[in-house]
């Protein structure tokens, strides 16, 4: 420290030493180096993303990702419960594709039972039409805060009104708006309720209408297309080395799609196209999106003749007793719960269906040993669930691949070397759901 | 008790003696004697069936003796393979054009406390967008010596999958670019995915009743 004497009398300041020449130092050279932390808590980052950017005037040099803020343990937690509770869990990983998750955890399970074949028709249509039915509400979101993130308001409130209108039906057939636990192991947990059709079908009606608006509004707008085209570009070699699957990768012009390369739950019976752009930029991707609502409705729609068609009034869980939930529920004064219908039956008349009812609800139905992997096409890309059972009533190990957490490793590919403005746009292409990615 | 009528099956090791975890003399079930052993480790023969062969064919001609066993289970198939070899049956498995595996899955981790000497497994899914075929591949290290080379320089996406298993499983990748903790804190102590860390967990009081910790309730497995 030294000391000056000014006509004021003496000033103290923290000069002299070799701080000088310090301080010379790092004037001199060219590059003014800004390290910033974007997130955990930013409201473009998706939840809890931390992004620690390193900054060259308003370029980014380097991006480095952050993750774990909410990791809940998900995982670890189901080892603890029966098979069945597990979808209770699953359902809550990635909180926009809920239906997917479950889907996902449901056919692995039923991959070890061996019981794929036997799963009812009409309990698969229903899959279908449940998971199509989300996707759209999990691209609306996507596109929602998309828009918001860029600064345009009207996309949000449009996307999360016509968001609401496929909760409103979530809530109408299962109960709740998210985190439903529709899907189970041999089935669904109750079938659609009277009215489910004609609700679905106005739907089906409304919405081709308002992805036509949403496309008006977007399409061509050069504010928005200033922002999303050729930035944050992957190439088809980026995606493939860096694992990338979902609307990123179709956007780089590959149609690879497990819904048709490796169908499941009788995907191959429906009639859709798979979207593709060859942009490699954010652009690219909102077509790709936009696009696959459209597709998704054109599922819905055959899947909705179906089940009010030739499959109406089919079983919607497995008829094996020692693994069919044996739940048929039934709305009554007190909110959902077992049918009396049900209960008659197992207290007055069948003791074989009250130690059913028992032992499944009490410690659940036993899984074979062994390994399994199902995956299905999730908004995201491929969502896989790899099952492990020791033979018990309880998963031995889950694993999710999802493909938030993989897409998310594209961050500084796409980001460096841009500007910090399009990092936003980037994070919001990738369309990371962070309870998917950290689990 | 004589042994002399038994079929001469191998001896493996006991995974559960009596039912329920009663094990003094409240036991009147009289299931108290039951011995289940641990089922042998599966093991595949020839023919696998569907394209299971070619891919075996293909990868035994490059990589004889990498490959411990194969299993063919539910439609799907494992390679079990040496971990010194992993790395070069992985890159055959990606670049042969009759394999070209070109998407990988990501890398999964099982504990099996049991298993001696190959306590910690790592899964590859891998899945070939070429010719639409899907293959497992699985390694193992034991407890003592949790190693396994990385496999980052083939499938740059194991990235964050590697360091996800080490967080989990203490599984250290050697060669990996940078091994640290991603979803958990970098200050915490401890595997949380291995079956020897607790769940954890508090009992709830409802109603008067107690409903114990997840981890402290009955299990019937």
């Amino acid at each position: 420290m030294t000391s000056t004497t000014e006509t004021e009398g003496r000033i103290y300041d923290v000069a002299g030493q070799d701080w000088d020449e310090l301080v010379q130092e790092v004037t001199d050279s060219a590059e003014e180096r800004l390290v910033i932390n974007m997130g955990p808590q930013h409201p473009s980052t998706h939840g809890v993303l931390r992004l620690v950017l390193t900054l060259d005037g308003e370029t980014v040099t380097e991006a480095r990702t952050v993750i774990g803020y909410l990791h809940t343990g998900i995982e670890k937690n189901m080892e603890f419960r029966t098979w069945t509770q597990g979808v209770t869990f699953v359902t809550r990983m990635d909180y926009l594709a809920p239906i997917f998750n479950e889907t996902a955890y449901c056919m692995a399970v039923e991959k070890l039972l061996g019981i794929t074949d036997r799963i009812p028709e009409r309990a698969q249509a229903i899959r279908v039409m449940m998971m199509e039915l989300n996707r759209i509400s999990s691209h609306l979101v996507a596109i929602a805060t998309f828009g918001l993130e860029l600064g345009a308001t009207t996309p949000m409130l449009f996307g999360f009104r016509e968001r609401e209108m496929v909760l409103d039906l979530f809530e109408y057939i299962t109960g709740l708006r998210m985190n439903m636990a529709y899907v189970r192991p041999g089935g669904v947990s109750v079938d659609l309720p009277a009215g489910a059709v004609d609700k679905i079908g106005e739907f089906l009606k409304v919405m081709p209408g308002r992805i036509k608006e949403m496309r008006k509004l977007l399409d061509a707008n050069p504010v928005y297309t200033r922002r999303t085209k050729d930035v944050a570009y992957l190439d088809l070699t980026g995606c493939m080395a860096l694992g990338i699957t979902g609307p990123m990768l179709r956007a780089a012009g590959l149609p690879w799609d497990l819904r048709k390369s490796q169908p499941y739950l009788g995907y191959e019976t429906y009639e859709f196209d798979v979207p593709t752009e060859n942009s490699c930029d954010v652009y690219g991707r909102y077509l790709v999106r936009v696009a696959e609502m459209e597709e998704s409705l054109k599922i819905i729609e055959q899947a909705l003749d179906r089940l009010s068609g030739p499959l109406k009034g089919g079983p919607v869980m497995i008829e094996d007793k020692k693994i069919g939930w044996p739940s048929q529920l039934a709305l009554g004064p007190d909110g959902l719960g077992n049918s009396p219908d049900h209960i008659a039956h197992i207290m007055g008349s069948s003791m074989e269906a009250l130690i059913h009812h028992f032992k499944l609800v009490t410690e659940g139905f036993r899984v074979p040993a062994g390994q399994a992997y199902a995956s299905v096409e999730s908004p995201r890309g491929e969502l896989g669930a790899h099952v492990v059972s020791d033979g018990g009533t309880r998963p031995y190990r889950v694993h999710f691949r999802d493909p938030s957490f993989t897409n998310l490793q594209a961050l500084p590919a796409t980001c460096e070397g841009g500007m910090i403005a399009d990092v936003i746009s980037a994070v919001a292409s990738i369309d990371p759901v962070m309870g998917g990615v950290d689990r | 008790m004589t042994t002399d009528n038994l079929p001469g099956l191998p001896e493996e090791p006991v995974a559960r003696r009596g039912m329920f975890g009663v094990h003094d003399t409240g036991d009147t079930s009289g299931y108290g004697r039951l011995v289940v052993r641990r089922p042998p480790k599966p093991s595949s023969a020839r023919p696998y069936g569907s394209y299971f062969d070619e891919i075996a064919d293909t990868l035994e001609a490059s990589f004889a003796g990498a490959i411990e066993r194969v299993v063919v289970d539910r439609g799907e198939v494992t390679f079990h393979v040496a971990r010194e070899h992993l790395v070069d049956v992985m890159r055959g498995l990606r670049d042969d054009p009759a394999l070209r595996f070109e998407l990988s899955l990501g890398v999964s981790g099982v504990h099996y406390p049991e298993d001696t000497g190959a306590e910690l497994h790592a899964v590859y899914h891998l899945c070939s967008i070429t010719h639409n075929r899907r293959v497992r591949v699985e390694t193992s290290c034991p407890d003592a010596d949790p190693r396994i080379p990385s496999t980052v320089p083939v499938y740059p996406t194991h990235d964050w999958h590697e360091r996800e298993t080490y967080d989990f499983f203490g599984i250290v990748f050697d060669g990996h670019p940078g091994l640290t903790r991603i979803e958990m804190p970098d200050d915490w102590e401890g595997h949380p995915q291995r079956k020897d860390y607790p769940l954890g967990g508090i009992p709830v009081d409802y109603r008067g009743a107690e409903v114990p910790a997840p981890d402290k309730r009955r299990s019937y497995s």
